[in-house]
């Protein structure tokens, strides 16, 4: 059954200018997105920056409130719940943030901060030694020393930092994590310490998450499933069993074709994509990607595909046909950056 | 490629140390290198492992009033000791023989001054070109780095352009005068990754274009593999293994370059479930340094004695490479028994 429901989901910030402030324009962050997340399913969401993955997450939560569109969790739908209703649900669904240097409160220890959402919520109902030793196990499961919590957030590292995070995410005893990019701003071999401290979390807890990132080996890593954004659309969604071969979109095989590969013997050149993602003011009717796209047609500059299940999983594309499968990725084609 | 030219930078026992509240700390101790013409050098390591100070070293824009060179440090370019030039003559060398590329595109150009302007700032200062020959310069450095329309582009300001095109201004401006090394320092860190693999695709083309030297400075071993010749891994202020990238990727001899390569999920070698292998622990204070190798904390090999007490010297290991560690991967000599590369964290 699917936990996390989502329909025509729509977010646009408007742009007030002139003398009397009035809306002059709207940023399209995102423009109906529909998909579901399965119970205990990971999923993750790709896509340079601006493309609206970040605003999707908050808007899962009601972080950012979305325009239009509807989210259901569980069955229920949680858009347009009030602020009181929205309690036992926010209790339920968490999130975990990119920078774990400006996502905890400089001035509150780390007792502190995590006491402030466990009292909130009811988990723990008085302070005291219930409360303590509530911290102290929240602590010690994500490797942290329970007699650190003391601490004030500059005394931690970047990677433990992002820890309190989990561990301020995980209090509340969730079921269902929106996770912003939380490994990008960590060094790799931290990157790898965290990265598996939320798949143990995530096997230990059965929790069901939603995996943001820009970094494609990271998500192919760490979800079952991911949805490929760009400017405001999901433009496909695939498994990252084998991604080489089943990804349709030519964005998302410009994406693995960009990736740098991790072996100095193969040099394949990379796929360099002309030009850069179009603003989300005012953005160019038809597919956004149509500008870059090798694959380009008339069609596509005037009308935005929809997502519809094409050889098995959902793609937005006019140039990909059903009962054609995808070719394997190749590098063909492009120019090269290495020929040493 | 290597053997046809002389180097054009040599580094020789650099340390680099700052004076702070605390005392002196030292950011980079005892490196040495080189860089020949038309070769990318890659300097890899996590942050603050000096990668940045040594590139700023080379360029002399540390804060001069707080940094202490060693007594044995040296910097030649060709046979320009840098270390010992005055500021004037430092200001011949910035920018018209060897260039800098800076991480962040979005606050390494003036907001206030347009594209051409600073573009021009460069030419005025170091070639005879007048007003009108340094404006068409101007527009065949941004077309050369395939900005579209430069006539128009050099008139605006860095506001108006993208983050891939900002530092599209950033190589043009250093390749103006088209330098004989170009120090990149995480050049696509902040970039996605279609306009990385642009920016990449660029610097590789105008290094064959100008047989520029390259030193570029990254975390990310991806870009490495892509576009180096040598790699030098630093640690902790130290240079811990160097050699043909081939060899680092493929026979790292220090345990830290191994875990580092093995730390990145792989692309394409998906296994279910599985966990990543980490480096536990993290990277020691350059205040509080041990006496023995600076990775032993971290290190699956320790042997908890040798290690802790004497440090390594940089020294050619048994892929004849320099690698700094009392038992190098691959090595004969007989390994402490905690002998487990086991997945922790």
């Amino acid at each position: 059954m699917s936990l996390i429901e989502v329909r025509n989901l729509v977010k646009k910030f408007p742009i007030r200018g002139g003398v009397l402030n009035r809306v002059v324009n709207n940023v399209h962050a995102v423009r109906g997105v529909t998909f579901d997340i399965a119970s205990g399913e990971t999923v993750g969401v790709v896509g340079e920056s601006g493309c609206g993955k970040s605003t999707l997450g908050k808007c899962l939560i009601r972080l950012i409130e979305p325009t239009e569109g509807l989210v259901a969790y569980e069955g229920e739908e949680i858009t347009g719940l009030s602020h009181s209703e929205l309690m036992p649900y926010r209790r339920k669904m968490q999130i975990v943030f990119q920078d774990p240097y400006s996502s905890l409160n400089p001035r509150l220890t780390v007792q502190a901060t995590l006491a402030e959402a466990i009292k909130l919520h009811g988990v723990v109902k008085q302070s005291g030694s219930a409360m303590d030793d509530y911290i102290d196990e929240l602590m010690r499961q994500v490797g942290l020393r329970p007699d650190d919590k003391v601490k004030f957030p500059h005394e931690f590292s970047g990677g433990q930092r992002q820890r309190i995070g989990i561990a301020r995410a995980l209090s509340v005893r969730p079921d269902f994590i929106v996770a912003d990019e939380p490994v990008s701003a960590l060094d790799v071999s931290i990157q790898a310490q965290v990265l598996n401290l939320m798949k143990k979390l995530r096997e230990e807890l059965g929790l069901t998450m939603m995996f943001i990132s820009h970094d494609l080996k990271v998500v192919e890593h760490f979800c079952d499933r991911v949805l490929v954004m760009y400017l405001g659309y999901v433009v496909e969604e695939v498994r990252t069993d084998d991604l080489d071969n089943t990804a349709q979109h030519p964005y998302t095989r410009a994406l693995l074709g960009a990736n740098p590969i991790d072996d100095p013997d193969d040099r394949r050149p990379l796929v360099i994509l002309q030009g850069d993602v179009p603003s989300p003011i005012n953005p160019p009717p038809g597919c956004p990607f149509a500008g870059r796209c090798p694959l380009v047609m008339d069609r596509c500059r005037e009308k935005m595909p929809p997502l519809e299940v094409k050889n098995g999983a959902p793609v937005a594309c006019w140039a990909v046909e059903d009962g054609k499968a995808p070719e394997p990725l190749t590098r063909a084609g492009s120019r090269s950056p290495a020929s040493a | 490629m290597t053997d046809k030219t002389e180097p054009i930078l040599r580094v020789q026992h650099l340390s680099t140390s700052f004076k702070t509240d605390r005392g002196l700390v030292t950011a980079v101790d005892d490196v040495c290198f080189e860089v020949m013409a038309g070769e990318t050098l890659g300097i890899v390591g996590e942050s603050g492992c000096g990668k940045t100070v040594t590139s700023k070293s080379v360029m002399r824009l540390l804060p001069e009033h707080i940094t202490r060179y060693g007594k044995q440090s040296k910097i030649l370019y060709k046979d320009f000791d840098i270390l010992a030039a005055g500021e004037g003559e430092m200001r011949n060398v910035r920018g018209d023989k060897i260039a800098m590329i800076f991480q962040e595109p979005m606050t390494a150009l003036n907001p206030v001054f347009t594209i051409g302007w600073q573009i021009n700032e460069a030419l005025k200062y170091h070639t005879k070109l007048n007003k009108r020959e340094r404006r068409d310069r101007a527009v065949e450095m941004l077309r050369l780095v395939e900005i579209p329309n430069p006539e128009q582009r050099i008139k605006e300001y860095p506001h108006q352009l993208s983050g891939g095109m900002r530092q599209r201004v950033m190589i043009a401006i250093a390749l103006c005068c088209e330098p004989d090394i170009l120090i990149a320092d995480e050049p696509t860190t902040a970039l996605d990754v279609t306009i990385q693999a642009q920016i990449l695709d660029l610097m590789n083309g105008l290094k064959e274009k100008f047989n520029t030297a390259i030193m570029l400075i990254t975390h990310d071993l991806g870009v490495v593999a892509t576009v180096c010749d040598r790699v030098m891994v630093m640690y902790a202020g130290r240079v811990i293994e160097s050699g043909p990238v081939h060899d680092i990727f493929h026979n790292p001899q220090h345990p830290y370059t191994q875990a580092l390569l093995g730390s990145i999920p792989k692309r394409g070698r998906k296994v279910q479930g599985a966990m990543l292998p980490t480096i536990p622990g993290i990277v020691p204070s350059l205040w509080e340094l041990p006496d023995g190798c600076r990775f032993e904390a971290r290190c699956p090999y320790t042997d908890a004695q040798r290690c802790v007490h004497e440090e390594p010297e940089l020294a050619p290991g048994p892929d004849n490479r320099p690698v700094r560690c009392h038992y190098p991967i691959g090595s004969e000599k007989e390994r402490p028994a905690k002998l487990t590369t086991g997945v922790t964290g």
